[in-house]
C-alpha cells in the first residue's frame, strides 16, 4: 500500500503506468474487436487512414488492416517482452549470485564469461542465433532472452558482493544453512529489488529488438507483429508513410510506459528518495 | 565574565510524525570563555541535535521554534544564511566524530585546511601553506610538510581527528563544537586526541562544547557538565559535583550503568578445558600482481588460548589488533591456515565441510551490529526458529522453542511475528541470543556484543549474558574493546596486539598487575579511569557472583 503510495508520488510514473495498462489493455481486446485473423486480406491494398470507415489506421501494402495488426501485434510484443525478459533475469540472477557469493576463482571463470557475452554486440549475436536456429517466435524470444543476461548478472553479483559479508550472512553460515538456502532464500530477496527496476529497462530493449529483427525480415513472418508492419512498410515508405509510422509510434510509447513505470519503481523502492 | 555562547529556551522542532514532537525543548545552557562543557546523553537524548541548532545545521523539516541562541550580541537562531556562514567556521568550528567521513577524500589535507583561510581571509597562497603548517604542527602530527600533501585514506584515525581539529583552530574561533570527537578511535588514541584538546583548549582560552556520551570521557575532560534526557537539560553542574553526587534519577542511573574497572572478587573456574586454540595462524595477502609487490598481513599469529568449562575468555585489544579474526576462525567463518581448535577431542578444523555443518550447533556467535545481524526481511521469530529447523526439528516446534527462548532472552513471545526493524537496538540485540542459544550450545562466541548499544541497555545486556551463563552452563569467549566490560563479565583475558597474545590471564592479576607495557599503555588509556564511581555501582554490578 505504502509502496502504492510513494509510486504515485511520481506524474511521469502515472504516465508510464497508464500507457502500459493501455497497451496491456489492447492486447487482451485484441480478440473481441478483431476476430478476424489480422493476416487476411481485408480490403483494397494502401488504404489511407480516415478513406474508408472500416478501417480507422488503413491497410498495408498487401490490402491487410492495420489496426487489427496493432492490436494483436501488442500481444506479441508484451509476450516476447514478458518470456525474455523472464529467460534474462532468471540467467543473470542465478549466474550473478553464484559469482558474487563465493568470490575466487568461480566468480572469475563466470565473469570472464559474461564479458565475452558483453564485448559482442548482442544484436549480432541475435542475428547468429536466429540464423542458426530458424526464426518463429519460440526461438526470437529464447534468443532475446540468452543474449540479454549479462547485465542483470552484473548487478545481482554487485548487489551480493555487499551482502555476502554482512553479519546476518555470517549468522546464517554459524547455524550451518546450507549455501544454496543461504543465497536463495536469505540473500535474494534483499537483492532483488535494483534487479527487479533493471528488467524493465531489459524488457524495453527485448521489444526493440524483436521489432529491429522483424525490420529485417528475421522475425517470425507467421505472426501479426509491430515489428513484421514496420518490415512491410519499407517498400513504400515515400508515399505511404503511415503503415511504419503507425506500429513505430506504437513501439515507442509501449517502450517509454516501460522505462518510465521502471523509473517510477526505482524511485518508489530506494528509501534513500522518500521524502523529496 | 560573560558567556561565550547562551542558550535560551531553545526548542527544536520535529518533523510530524517522529516519535516525539520536539528534538529539544526549553534548553538552557550557557558556555563560559575557557571552559569546557561536556553534554552528555544517550541516543536520542538530543544532545547532537543541540550541537546541530547552534551551527543551524539541523537536517531538513527540523526547525527552531522557541528560544535564542546568543553568541556575543547575536542571536543566531534569527540571523540570515548569508551572516550565519560567516559565523561558522571563524565564530564557531566543529569537528565531527567520524573524521573519514568529515574530510572530502580526493583533497589533500593540506589543501582541505587552506579552505578555510582561503574563504575567510585574503591571505596570499605562500602565508596559507606556512599557517597550515603551523597549525598541522600545533596538533602535534609528526611530519606536517609530508601530511599537508596526504589524502585523507592515507593518515590512520587518530592522525585524520588531528588534521580535523587543526582545521577547526585555523581561524581561532572563539566556540569550539566537538561532537562525539574520539568515539570511533581506540582507546590510547583517544587518551591523546582528549589531551590534545584539553592542551589547546587552555593555551589558547576556548570555549569547548564536548558532546559525548561516555562518562570516562565526561570524568577525563569536563570543567561542566550538562546531561540530557528526551530533549531536556536534567542536570547542570560543576563534572566533579555531578558526578559525585548526581541529584537525578536519570544522572544516578546513568552513572550506575558504567562497568567498573577494577575485577570482582574471582569466580570459581572449572580446571577443565572445554576449548582450546592452538598455533592459530591467519595471514591475509592483498594486492601484487604475479607476486610483485604483494602484501602480507598477519592477523593472527600463533595464538594458543585455552577456555574453562563454564568460563569466560575475554580478548581484547584495539582495532586491528586481529580479534575479531580470532573469533571468527573459532566458529570457522574464516579458515586459519594453521593450528587447531579442539573442542573435547574434536579438532574443529580438520572437519569437512558437511561434518561442520552438523557440528555447528555446539558453537554459536553472536554479533556485534544489532542492525547488521539480523535479516530485515525475516521475521524475528524466523530468525530464531530457523537454526533449529537447518537441523531437523518441526516448524512447529521450532516455533514453540523460538517463543521459549523470546522469554528466556527477556523479550514478549508475542512478539515473534514482528519484523527486526519494529524492535530497538538493545531488543535486537536479544534476538541476536535467542538465535545462538537456539540450537543449545556449548560455547558462545560474543563479538563486541554490547558495543553498540547505550550505557544502560549495555548493563542490561550484559547482566542477561552472565545470568544465562551460569543457568546453562555456557563458556563464554567475549571479544571487546572496553577494557571496563571486560573487567566485569571476563574470568580470564588474553590482550591482543598486531595479532599477537600479548598477555594472558586471569582478569583480577592481568588487570591489577599488568606485566607488558602495551597493557599498562591500555589500562592508562581509559578515560576517567581515576574516578572512583565505585560507591554508586552497588546492587547494579555485572553480576559475577
Amino acid at each position: 500500500m505504502s509502496l502504492l503510495r510513494a509510486y504515485c508520488r511520481s506524474p511521469s510514473a502515472v504516465v508510464g503506468l497508464v500507457l502500459l495498462l493501455i497497451v496491456v489493455a489492447m492486447a487482451a481486446s485484441a480478440g473481441w474487436l478483431f476476430p478476424r485473423d489480422p493476416l487476411a486480406l481485408a480490403g483494397r491494398p494502401l488504404v489511407w487512414p480516415g478513406d474508408n470507415p472500416r478501417f480507422s489506421f488503413g491497410t498495408d501494402n498487401s490490402g491487410r488492416d492495420i489496426a487489427a495488426q496493432i492490436f494483436h501485434g501488442a500481444r506479441i510484443s508484451l509476450l516476447i517482452g514478458v518470456v525474455a525478459t523472464s529467460i534474462a533475469i532468471v540467467i543473470g540472477v542465478v549466474i550473478g549470485a553464484i559469482s558474487g557469493y563465493y568470490g575466487g576463482w568461480v566468480d572469475t571463470v563466470l565473469m570472464r564469461v559474461t564479458e565475452a557475452f558483453q564485448t559482442l554486440p548482442n544484436f549480432l549475436l541475435l542475428l547468429v542465433l536466429v540464423a542458426v536456429f530458424g526464426s518463429n517466435l519460440m526461438t526470437v524470444t529464447i534468443a532475446i532472452g540468452v543474449v540479454s543476461w549479462p547485465a542483470p548478472a552484473r548487478l545481482t553479483r554487485a548487489e551480493f558482493l555487499s551482502f555476502r559479508n554482512r553479519e546476518f550472512v555470517q549468522a546464517c553460515r554459524t547455524l550451518g544453512m546450507k549455501d544454496r538456502q543461504i543465497i536463495f532464500r536469505e540473500i535474494l530477496p534483499n537483492a532483488l529489488p535494483p534487479v527487479i527496476v533493471y528488467a524493465s529497462v531489459v524488457m524495453a530493449v527485448a521489444i526493440l529488438l524483436e521489432s529491429a529483427l522483424a525490420f529485417l525480415r528475421l522475425s517470425d513472418p507467421n505472426v501479426a507483429s509491430w515489428g513484421n508492419l514496420i518490415g512491410l512498410g519499407r517498400d513504400v515508405l515515400r508515399i505511404q508513410w503511415y503503415v511504419s509510422a503507425i506500429p513505430g509510434l506504437a513501439i515507442l510509447l509501449t517502450v517509454l510506459a516501460v522505462s518510465l513505470v521502471g523509473q517510477g519503481l526505482n524511485d518508489a523502492l530506494n528509501p534513500r528518495l522518500k521524502g523529496r | 565574565m560573560s558567556a561565550l555562547l547562551t542558550l535560551e529556551g531553545l526548542s527544536v522542532r520535529l518533523p510530524a510524525g517522529a516519535d516525539r514532537s520536539h528534538a529539544l525543548s526549553d534548553v538552557t545552557l550557557s558556555l563560559q570563555p575557557n571552559e569546557i562543557l561536556c553534554v552528555v546523553g544517550e541516543s536520542g537524548s538530543g544532545k547532537s541535535m543541540t550541537a546541530n541548532a547552534v551551527m543551524r545545521l539541523l537536517p531538513t523539516g527540523v526547525t527552531i521554534d522557541g528560544g535564542k541562541v546568543m553568541f556575543g550580541e547575536r542571536d543566531l537562531a534569527s540571523l540570515d544564511e548569508a551572516t550565519m556562514r560567516t559565523v561558522r567556521g571563524a565564530g564557531i568550528a566543529m569537528i565531527f566524530q567520524e573524521p573519514m567521513t568529515a574530510l572530502n577524500p580526493l583533497r589533500t589535507i593540506g589543501d582541505q585546511i587552506g579552505e578555510m583561510f582561503r574563504i575567510h581571509t585574503a591571505l596570499s597562497d605562500g602565508e596559507i601553506t606556512a599557517r597550515v603548517r603551523d597549525l598541522l604542527a600545533e596538533v602535534r602530527i609528526p611530519d606536517p610538510k609530508l601530511t599537508m600533501r596526504a589524502y585523507p585514506h592515507e593518515l590512520s584515525g587518530g592522525q585524520r581527528q588531528r588534521a580535523m581539529i587543526a582545521m577547526a583552530l585555523a581561524l581561532d574561533p572563539k566556540v569550539l563544537i566537538a561532537d562525539e570527537p574520539t568515539t570511533a578511535l581506540d582507546v590510547t588514541t583517544q587518551a591523546q586526541i582528549l589531551a590534545l584538546i584539553r592542551d589547546l583548549q587552555v593555551r589558547k582560552g576556548t570555549g569547548v562544547l564536548f558532546i559525548t556520551h561516555d562518562f570516562g570521557v565526561v570524568a577525563e575532560i569536563a570543567n561542566r557538565v550538562a546531561v540530557m534526557q528526551h530533549g531536556k537539560v536534567v542536570e547542570l553542574g560543576p563534572t566533579m559535583d555531578v558526578l559525585s553526587h548526581p541529584q537525578h534519577p536519570y544522572t544516578r542511573q546513568l552513572i550506575a550503568a558504567v562497568p567498573r574497572l577494577t575485577a570482582p572478587p574471582p569466580r570459581p573456574v572449572s580446571s577443565e578445558t572445554i576449548l582450546s586454540i592452538e598455533g592459530v595462524n591467519k595471514t591475509y595477502r592483498t594486492g601484487g600482481f604475479l607476486g610483485r609487490g604483494a602484501r602480507v598481513t598477519h592477523a593472527v599469529k600463533d595464538v594458543s588460548l585455552q577456555l574453562p568449562k563454564g568460563g569466560t575468555l575475554g580478548i581484547v585489544g584495539e582495532s586491528g589488533s586481529g580479534k575479531s579474526t580470532l573469533a571468527r576462525c573459532i566458529v570457522r567463518l574464516i579458515e586459519p591456515e594453521t593450528g587447531a581448535i579442539r573442542l573435547g577431542s574434536t579438532n574443529l578444523l580438520s572437519l569437512t565441510r558437511e561434518e561442520l555443518r552438523r557440528e555447528r550447533a555446539c558453537v554459536q556467535m553472536v554479533f556485534q551490529d544489532p542492525f547488521g545481524s539480523l535479516n530485515p526481511r525475516r521475521k524475528a521469530g524466523d530468525l530464531v526458529a530457523q537454526g533449529p529447523m537447518i537441523h531437523g526439528l518441526s516448524r512447529t516446534e521450532a516455533n514453540k522453542r523460538a517463543k521459549e527462548l523470546f522469554a528466556l532472552v527477556g523479550l514478549d513471545p508475542a512478539s515473534t511475528d514482528r519484523f527486526p526493524h519494529e524492535f530497538s537496538g538493545g531488543q535486537r540485540q536479544r534476538i541476536g541470543l535467542a538465535r545462538a542459544l537456539a540450537l543449545q550450545p556449548e560455547i558462545l562466541v560474543a563479538d563486541e556484543p554490547v558495543s553498540a548499544l547505550d550505557v544502560s541497555v549495555q548493563a542490561q545486556v550484559l547482566r542477561l549474558l552472565a545470568d544465562l551463563r551460569l543457568r546453562l552452563g555456557l563458556s563464554l569467549v567475549f571479544i571487546t574493546h572496553d577494557l571496563r566490560i571486560a573487567a566485569q563479565i571476563c574470568d580470564v583475558v588474553a590482550v591482543m596486539k598486531d595479532g599477537v597474545v600479548v598477555e594472558s590471564g586471569p582478569t583480577a592479576q592481568v588487570f591489577g598487575d599488568p606485566q607488558h607495557p602495551y597493557t599498562m599503555a591500555l589500562l592508562a588509556s581509559i578515560p576517567g579511569r581515576s574516578f572512583a564511581l565505585a560507591e554508586l555501582n552497588t546492587g547494579l554490578e555485572v553480576g559475577t557472583r
